[in-house]
This record gives structure tokens, C-alpha cells and sequence, in this order.
């Protein structure tokens, strides 16, 4: 299997609705305007924690062209959380539509519907409100001595750590051996803090939604949702209103990188709607989206590890996770978790372990899913003390990496006590080509004729620096995708999915996977995805599951309707069907001697003989979640007379098992790369005491544009996954994970510095060569 | 107040406040949708039109300094040689994944080969430093540009 020849599959086919984008004709949310459509504004709280005293909306409401606004009092209280996964969600409901308090600054105070958006922007500034100021907190190591930030009756519908009262949104501890005993046993231990910060998606649309009752009286929601099942059930319960008098569509999305598997824009339209019989939009400012919606969860990590130095490996290793959930727990157990389950079964071969992991609730912006989901995060001090250790051990650290990396056939007890907030599900890795991608990735960075070689130019000095991860491909035994397909006269089908293109190109890859397991050609294969009514379930985007999870649907569904397409073509030759096989959309005989097309056999389908649509339906669950495996390795110069640091070089060498669309998968990869890069040296959120961020623009807030990027390599270390769709995993998140930890490793090659703090600014730079001292 | 100016080669008269952004004039009175708005700021590049000949970001001009002008969108370049050259360049490069910077990208790279036929890598660097893109990392961008420089020599240097 590993070996086989592929006709659509592994070719860089160009993404089926580029032309449509390149136009700017592809709708987006914002894009949709209807006749006699509200619009909607919010207004936000100026405090980190108060009480809503008095609010006052007369004036607001008689401004002229105002037609609804609504406070706390006027919505449904229902708890939810917003965070978009899978029933019973691992998030506690803590949430309402408005609440009484507010607990960070940007917390929703009130909704405002008006018949421009300048009208309800200008009405909003006319709501009096009084508040009580409440004692706040934005030290999570504080957190739980704080003020409860929870409302009185958030509760959790999973049987986990939660309590409210101190201020804990999540709690997981597990062992492996005994790490005490692991530690007395070893020779030398290192120990160390790893602090990770605040940082937002900044995916280029900003979140908005539309709803509208439609002809039959259905509530229609239009949202920028990675999620739209989740958000059909999640509006439905908070509103009240029935599933099946919802309808959730995800037009084309600009980005999504977790961020919009979050729903907390549908209620609000849909109640709008709801009220005022009346369509309405909201499109959310670039400082909206800053403030109020979710951001990569702030971490901090402290990890010890016990060394032996017979054997130079870890023989114990302990990771304590203190993630800071902001006001709200959406994700608040499962990414503190995955910083477990996504870091600690990499180094499979240590006897003592133990994870210990806590969310807490704060008075700052929410945390939510963001790509690399907890790996990020914890990633980073694991990555840097395993630098450390190799230096200590007198090694070559990627010589560790690669001894001590889990390998193909070999497990880890992590996988089976680790997983979604619940214990996981055991597997054996099937493909893993993460030598090679060491191997490979250090040739292109030119490892051994850089590394510790401290190249000086003036002040500026040189380093290499590496990280490995894995990531995972769904998350089993919960996810769950589905796949519909029907043949059509002209030999063309129709393929509808759940999944959810955020313009990763998930249609084309799934059009893909469909057109090789069928043997037509991609053009033959019509997307429609992801809408409630017209296509089947599907968890959403998320967890990197796309291409495993609905790729392996998308995979069944079409064995399915290639074995109907057969039985006809049987029929119509009056041969066995298995003296047949298709080649590029013909059912041959296998002698050759005969032939019919497949628009002859759907026009004989339709029309001729035992009349019936050729079609299929198939679901697909993950029983495992094989993770795709990366080394990362940067080059840097760091100023250190300004404590600037350069990225030079970055390479990527990844294994996702068989791309199924090489192209793709280095847009995802680069994609990744740049935004870990940002997130390494500049992208931060700046708060002040009382927890207001100060830079919500991308004036101040810095992504990284063309100039900030350095030279890029991405090496594709194919594997087979056996039990992927044509052999692959996936690969949309784990790039992220790398650059914090590769650029603090190529910063202490560079200066003998060690950053442990992230961003590295110039000003952290200079800090830690203060307290340090330089090793030139 | 009645302004007037050229969208796209035709003349458009409207009685409307002339301190509106032209990016909300160009999307909502004249459904140009492919025009976006991604940052309301002048840092993202998404909404970016061509206002006599110059490149500048919808967001950030009052609709009074468009009065008289020439304004190009996508919209208008889109029935163009050059933007066939453009856009297929963005497509074999795989430059595109989620589009919403794509118009933007397009605009930036007429605007640059138009007056610079031969771009080196700086030139486009530069050129397309007001345009913001989150998901491809850039480097498929800069490969786009370069193809479409070389496909359309003649095109651009005419």
C-alpha cells in the first residue's frame, strides 16, 4: 500500500474555488445583505469585574432608526459555553448571552439593533449604565485566593475538576510510575518555569452572522463558524427554539485558526431575529475582534526532569500547567490537557511521569481553540529542557531527539490516560518519519556547520536552534464526520460534506480523496459543505480532523458508490462484477474488450432499467488519532546591543503521512510557521493593571507581513498512514508549535541565553542578558 | 452632497455624505463586494482600490478626495488581460487559501508590475507590504508575483 500509484491523490491540484476568491465574487458572511436587515452593535464593559447596577436604554431606543436594544434582563439566561465541540462539551457552562456581571473588559453589556450599523454604533454611546466595581484579578497564580469570577450555578456536565468557588475552571492529574521515586533515582535534575502568552488568531475577516426566517418560517443563520453543527445545536438550546426550525450555513470563511469554533455571534442574531421578525448582521470591528472574542489561552509550565547518566535518557519527568482561562472556561480543560497529551507521549520511553494541570479563571479576555491547542504551549519548555539536557549530557541534542522520540510500532501509556478532558484511547503509531525529519531538516538548516559555532558580526550573533513535536489527526472515538454522494446523468457527482473548508482547502482535498477512490478525475466531483439542512453531520474544523476524520468518510462514502457504480455496469454488460475495473470514469471489462462510460451507466441508472439513483452515505469515526510528526529548526541573529532578534532561516520537515495535496500542505505548513514566528517575537497582548488590553489594532498588535519573514523550508517526509484516508494524517496546526521553542534554543546557541518568557521582544532579549550575562 | 467620480470606467453621481469611508461606498452603494474590509485601519491591505492609478486602502480615504477621480476594484480589473495573467499566476502558485486578502494581493501586484515590469524580490517585498495575509505565510505570494511578471513581460512592458 505504501508504495501505491496515485492518479488525483499527492498531485498539487489547484484548489477548486481559487478562481471564485481571486475574483473577490465568493460571498463571505459580511458579504450578504438583505432587504430590511438590522444591524447589530454590542457594548462593552469598561471594567475588569462589576456588578450592573442600573442600566438605562431610553435614550438608545429613541434615537431615530434604533429598533432593538437589549440588556441582561431582556435575554434568556440559559448557562451554556460557547466553546464549539462535541456533546456533552469538556467546557463548563458558564456563559449567558448578558449577564448581570461582567467580568472582563469587553464583556458583553448590552446588544443593540438599529437599521445601520452607524446608528447603532452612535445609540450604544447612549446607554447609561452604573456598575459596582468588583474586586478583580489577573494573576492566574492568584487566582484561586480571588474574587469567584463564575456566576453562582455554573456547573460542568462532565465528571472532572470544577470548582467554581476558587476560581478553578479545570483540574487533571495522572501518573505513570512513581515520579518521586523516578526523580531520587536519577542522577541530575533540571528544573525550570516556562511562562507562554496572550495572542489572537487575527484571521484576516473578522468574525460576523446573519439570520433570517426563510419562506417556511425557519430561523437561517449565516455565520464565519468552523463549527456549524455544534452552533445549530448550541443556538438552539441557549434560544430555545427547536433544531429542526434552525438552519446553519457556512458560506466562504476568511480564516479561521480556532477562533470561530467558538459560538457566541448565532444567539445573538438569531435572537434579534427571533424578536424582531426582522433579518439581521453583525460584523464584528478588527478591535471587536481583539477584545471580546477568544485568543490563544496563556500558559505557564514548570517542568522537572531526572536524568541518568549511564543510560543519557529522562528517566522521570514531571509537567505542572497552569493555563489562565480568562473570565470564561470555553476550552479550558481540554487545551490545558492536550499540553499533556500532545507533548508527553513524544518522548515514549521515559518510566516516571507526571502531568499536573489546573485552568483557573481570571478577569482577562477568554481563551478558546487556537490552532496547536495546548501543544503550543506546551511544546515550549519541553523542547527547551530537552536543549538543556543534551548540553548538560554532552550531546548533539537532535542525536537525543532522535533516540528518544517514539518511533513506529511503539506506544505510549500517555495516549490511553490522556485525552479530552477524559482518559484517552490507546494506540500504536503506525507511521512516524520523524528521524528523517530531523535528518533532513538539519541538512537544510546547516546544523553541523552552524551549530555552536556563534557566528559574530558587530554586535550581531548567530545561532541554530531545533523543537520536535507531534500533533494528533482528530480526536478519536469522538469525532465524527459523514459523507453523501450521488451520481448524476453527465458521469459527474455530487459531494456533500459536513466538513468545513476555512480556507485550508479541505473541499478540494476531499474532492480529491473522492475522484482517486472512485478513478474519475477532480472536476467530476461537486463540493457543497457544510450546511445544516443539506449536508450530514459533521463535528466541524477542528483538532486537525479534516483530512482524517472526514477524508476517511469521504473515503467510504465513495468505495460505496464506486461498488454500486460497478453492479450496474455488471448489469449493463452482463459480466460478473469482478471482471470489472474503472479507469478514469470507465468501467472496462479487465480483457479490455468492452466498456461503458460512467455517464452511460448514471443515464442508464436514471433512465433505462431498474430506475434508481446511484448514490451512497457513510460516517466515519477516528478509533485513533495518529499524530503527524515535525522537526523545526531556526536560524537567528540576535542584536545584542538592542536584544532584537532576526530570524534568518526556518525550516519545517514534516511526515503527514501521504499528502494528499503537496501544495496544500505547505500552505498549512508556512501558514503555521509565520504565525508561530509572530507569536514568538512580537505578537502579544498588552494589558494594563486592570486588565484592558492596550494595543487592539494591527497598528500595535503585529502580524507578520512579507518583510518580517525569513527565508522558509518545508521538507514533506512522506509516510502511509494505514488507517488514514490514502494514507494521510494531518498537518493543519502542528507547524505552529515549533518557532517559540526552536527560536529560544537558536538564541541560547547564538548567546548562551536562555528565553523562557515569551514574546522574545528586544526588551525581554536584554532583560534576560542582565539577569544571565552573555555567552559569547 | 452630490459627488462624482469614475468606478471601474463609469461615471457614478451620488447624493450622500461625503465624510463616509469610500470602502463602505464602494461595498454598500455600489455592491463592489470584492472589496473587504479586514481592519478598518489602513494596515491589512484586504480593501484596497486603485484611485487615480494609486494604490491606497479604501478604508482610510473619505469618499471626498475620490470626487472626480478614477477608482479601479477588482470588480473593474477583472475583464482584464492583465488581471487574467494575475490571477492565473495566483492560482498555479497555490497562493490562495482562504481569498479574503486575495483581491487585495491582486490589486498590489497590478498596481507594482504595472509600473515595474521586472520586479526584483525587494520590489515586490515592497509592493505588497501593505497587504496582510494570515494563512500561506507569504511565500506563495512572492512566487505568484514573480510568475505573473514573467508571463505578462510583454503586457506589462508595453
Amino acid at each position: 500500500m505504501g508504495n501505491r500509484e496515485f492518479k488525483v491523490v499527492g498531485k498539487s491540484v489547484k484548489k477548486i474555488d481559487a478562481l471564485s476568491l481571486a475574483i473577490g465574487e465568493a460571498k463571505y458572511t459580511a458579504d450578504i445583505n438583505l432587504p430590511n436587515m438590522l444591524h447589530i452593535a454590542f457594548l462593552y464593559s469598561p471594567y475588569p469585574h462589576a456588578e450592573i447596577v442600573e442600566i438605562d436604554t431610553k435614550e438608545a431606543e429613541k434615537t431615530p432608526g434604533v429598533v432593538l436594544v437589549l440588556t441582561y434582563k431582556d435575554v434568556p439566561n440559559t448557562l451554556h459555553t460557547t466553546a464549539g465541540q462535541g456533546y456533552p462539551e469538556p467546557s463548563p457552562y458558564d456563559t449567558r448571552i448578558l449577564d448581570k456581571r461582567v467580568r472582563y473588559v469587553g464583556d458583553r453589556v448590552a446588544i443593540i439593533a438599529a437599521e445601520t450599523k452607524e446608528i447603532a454604533e452612535e445609540a450604544k454611546k447612549k446607554i447609561k449604565v452604573k456598575y459596582r466595581e468588583l474586586p478583580y484579578n489577573i494573576d492566574p497564580e492568584k487566582a484561586k485566593e480571588s474574587e469567584r469570577i463564575p456566576p453562582e450555578g455554573a456547573y460542568h456536565l462532565l465528571p472532572t475538576i470544577y470548582e467554581p468557588e476558587k476560581n478553578i475552571a479545570a483540574g487533571i492529574t495522572l501518573s505513570v510510575g512513581d515520579v518521586e521515586k523516578g526523580f531520587s533515582e536519577s542522577d541530575k535534575v533540571f528544573e525550570d518555569r516556562f511562562e507562554i502568552h496572550y495572542a489572537n488568531h487575527a484571521a484576516l475577516e473578522p468574525h460576523a452572522a446573519l439570520a433570517f426566517y426563510d419562506e417556511r418560517g425557519r430561523l437561517n443563520i449565516v455565520s464565519t463558524t468552523q463549527v456549524p453543527f455544534h452552533a445549530r445545536r448550541i443556538t438552539s438550546r441557549v434560544l430555545g427554539i427547536p433544531v429542526k426550525d434552525i438552519r446553519v450555513i457556512k458560506p466562504r470563511i476568511g480564516g479561521g485558526f480556532g477562533g470561530k469554533q467558538e459560538v457566541f455571534l448565532e444567539q445573538v442574531v438569531g435572537l434579534v431575529t427571533y424578536k424582531t421578525k426582522r433579518p439581521s448582521k453583525v460584523v464584528l470591528s478588527r478591535k471587536e475582534v481583539f477584545i471580546s472574542t477568544r485568543t490563544r489561552h496563556p500558559m505557564i509550565t514548570w517542568y522537572k526532569a531526572g536524568v541518568k547518566k549511564d543510560t543519557k535518557e529522562i528517566h522521570a519527568l514531571r509537567l505542572k500547567a497552569l493555563m489562565n482561562a480568562g473570565a470564561y472556561g470555553p476550552h479550558a480543560l481540554t487545551v490545558m490537557a492536550n499540553a499533556g497529551s500532545k507533548v508527553l507521549p513524544l518522548f515514549n520511553k521515559i518510566k516516571h511521569l507526571q502531568f499536573e494541570g489546573f485552568s483557573v479563571y481570571t478577569n482577562l479576555p477568554v481563551g478558546g481553540a487556537y490552532r496547536g491547542y495546548g501543544a503550543t504551549q506546551g511544546y515550549f519548555g519541553f523542547n527547551v529542557m530537552l536543549d538543556m539536557i543534551a548540553e548538560e549530557l554532552g550531546i548533539d541534542v537532535l542525536e537525543f531527539f532522535k533516540k528518544g522520540h517514539i518511533k513506529k510500532g511503539e506506544t505510549s501509556p500517555i495516549f490511553e490516560k490522556l485525552g479530552e478532558g477524559k482518559e484517552g484511547v490507546s494506540q500504536i503509531i503506525r507511521s512516524c518519519a520523524l528521524s528523517e525529519c530531523i535528518e533532513k531538516g538539519s541538512k537544510a538548516i546547516k546544523w553541523h556547520e552552524k551549530r555552536r559555532k556563534k557566528i559574530r558580526k558587530g554586535d550581531k550573533v548567530r545561532g541554530v536552534g531545533a523543537a520536535i513535536l507531534m500533533q494528533g489527526s482528530g480526536i478519536p472515538k469522538i469525532d465524527m464526520g459523514a459523507a453523501y454522494m450521488k451520481m448524476n446523468e453527465d458521469g459527474s457527482f455530487n459531494l456533500h460534506i459536513g466538513a468545513t473548508d476555512l480556507g485550508t482547502g479541505s473541499d478540494t482535498i476531499l474532492a480529491q480523496i473522492a475522484a482517486e477512490e472512485i478513478g474519475t478525475s477532480i472536476d467530476k466531483i461537486i463540493v457543497y459543505s457544510s450546511d445544516t439542512d443539506f449536508t450530514p453531520f459533521d463535528v466541524g474544523a477542528y483538532a486537525s480532523s479534516t483530512t482524517y476524520i472526514s477524508g476517511g468518510a469521504v473515503l467510504k462514502c465513495a468505495r460505496k458508490i464506486k461498488e454500486e457504480i460497478l453492479k450496474v455496469a455488471a448489469n449493463m454488460l452482463n459480466v460478473p462484477q469482478d471482471a470489472l475495473f474503472i479507469e478514469d470514469g470507465t468501467v472496462y471489462t479487465k480483457d479490455r474488450t468492452q466498456r461503458v462510460t460512467f455517464s452511460d451507466i448514471a443515464l442508464y441508472s436514471l433512465y433505462s432499467k431498474d430506475q434508481h439513483q446511484i448514490q451512497s452515505v457513510a460516517s466515519n469515526i477516528g478509533l485513533e488519532s495518529p499524530p503527524p510528526f515535525m522537526a523545526q529548526f531556526a536560524e537567528v541573529e540576535v542584536d545584542i546591543k538592542t536584544g532584537r532578534i532576526d530570524v534568518v532561516k526556518f525550516v519545517s520537515a514534516v511526515d503527514c503521512g501521504q499528502p494528499i495535496n503537496p501544495a496544500l500542505v505547505e500552505g498549512q505548513v508556512e501558514g503555521a510557521t509565520v504565525n508561530g514566528i509572530g507569536y514568538a517575537l512580537w505578537e502579544e497582548y498588552v494589558f494594563d493593571k486592570k486588565g484592558r488590553m492596550l494595543n487592539p489594532s494591527f497598528w500595535d498588535y503585529k502580524v507578520p507581513s512579507i518583510m518580517d519573514i525569513p527565508e522558509m523550508e518545508v521538507i514533506i517526509c512522506k509516510t502511509y498512514e494505514p488507517t488514514g484516508p490514502h494514507g494521510a494524517k494531518s498537518v493543519a496546526e502542528i507547524g505552529i508549535n515549533g518557532p517559540v521553542p526552536a527560536i529560544s534554543n537558536a538564541v541560547y546557541d547564538a548567546i548562551g541565553v536562555r528565553l523562557k518568557k515569551s514574546p522574545f521582544t528586544p526588551e525581554r532579549v536584554l532583560n534576560a542578558i542582565k539577569e544571565q550575562g552573555l555567552k559569547l | 452632497m452630490k459627488i462624482d467620480f469614475i468606478v471601474n470606467g463609469k461615471k457614478v453621481e451620488l447624493d450622500t455624505n461625503p465624510t463616509r469611508r469610500l470602502l463602505d461606498v464602494l461595498r454598500e452603494d455600489l455592491g463592489l463586494l470584492g472589496i473587504k474590509e479586514g481592519c478598518g485601519e489602513g494596515e491589512c491591505g484586504a480593501c484596497a482600490v486603485l484611485l487615480d492609478d494609486k494604490l491606497v486602502h479604501s478604508c482610510l480615504v473619505p469618499l471626498a478626495n475620490a470626487r472626480g477621480k478614477e477608482i479601479l476594484t477588482i470588480e473593474g480589473l477583472k475583464n482584464t488581460e492583465a488581471y487574467r495573467i494575475i490571477q492565473d499566476a495566483f492560482l498555479d502558485a497555490g497562493s490562495v487559501q482562504c481569498g479574503f486578502c486575495t483581491p487585495g494581493f491582486v490589486m498590489s501586484t497590478y498596481a507594482l508590475l504595472k509600473n515595474n515590469p521586472d520586479p526584483k524580490e525587494e520590489d515586490i517585498k515592497k509592493a505588497i507590504s501593505g497587504n496582510l495575509c494570515r494563512c500561506t505565510g507569504y511565500q506563495m505570494i512572492i512566487d505568484a508575483i514573480k510568475l505573473a511578471a514573467k508571463r505578462g513581460e510583454k503586457l506589462w512592458k508595453a
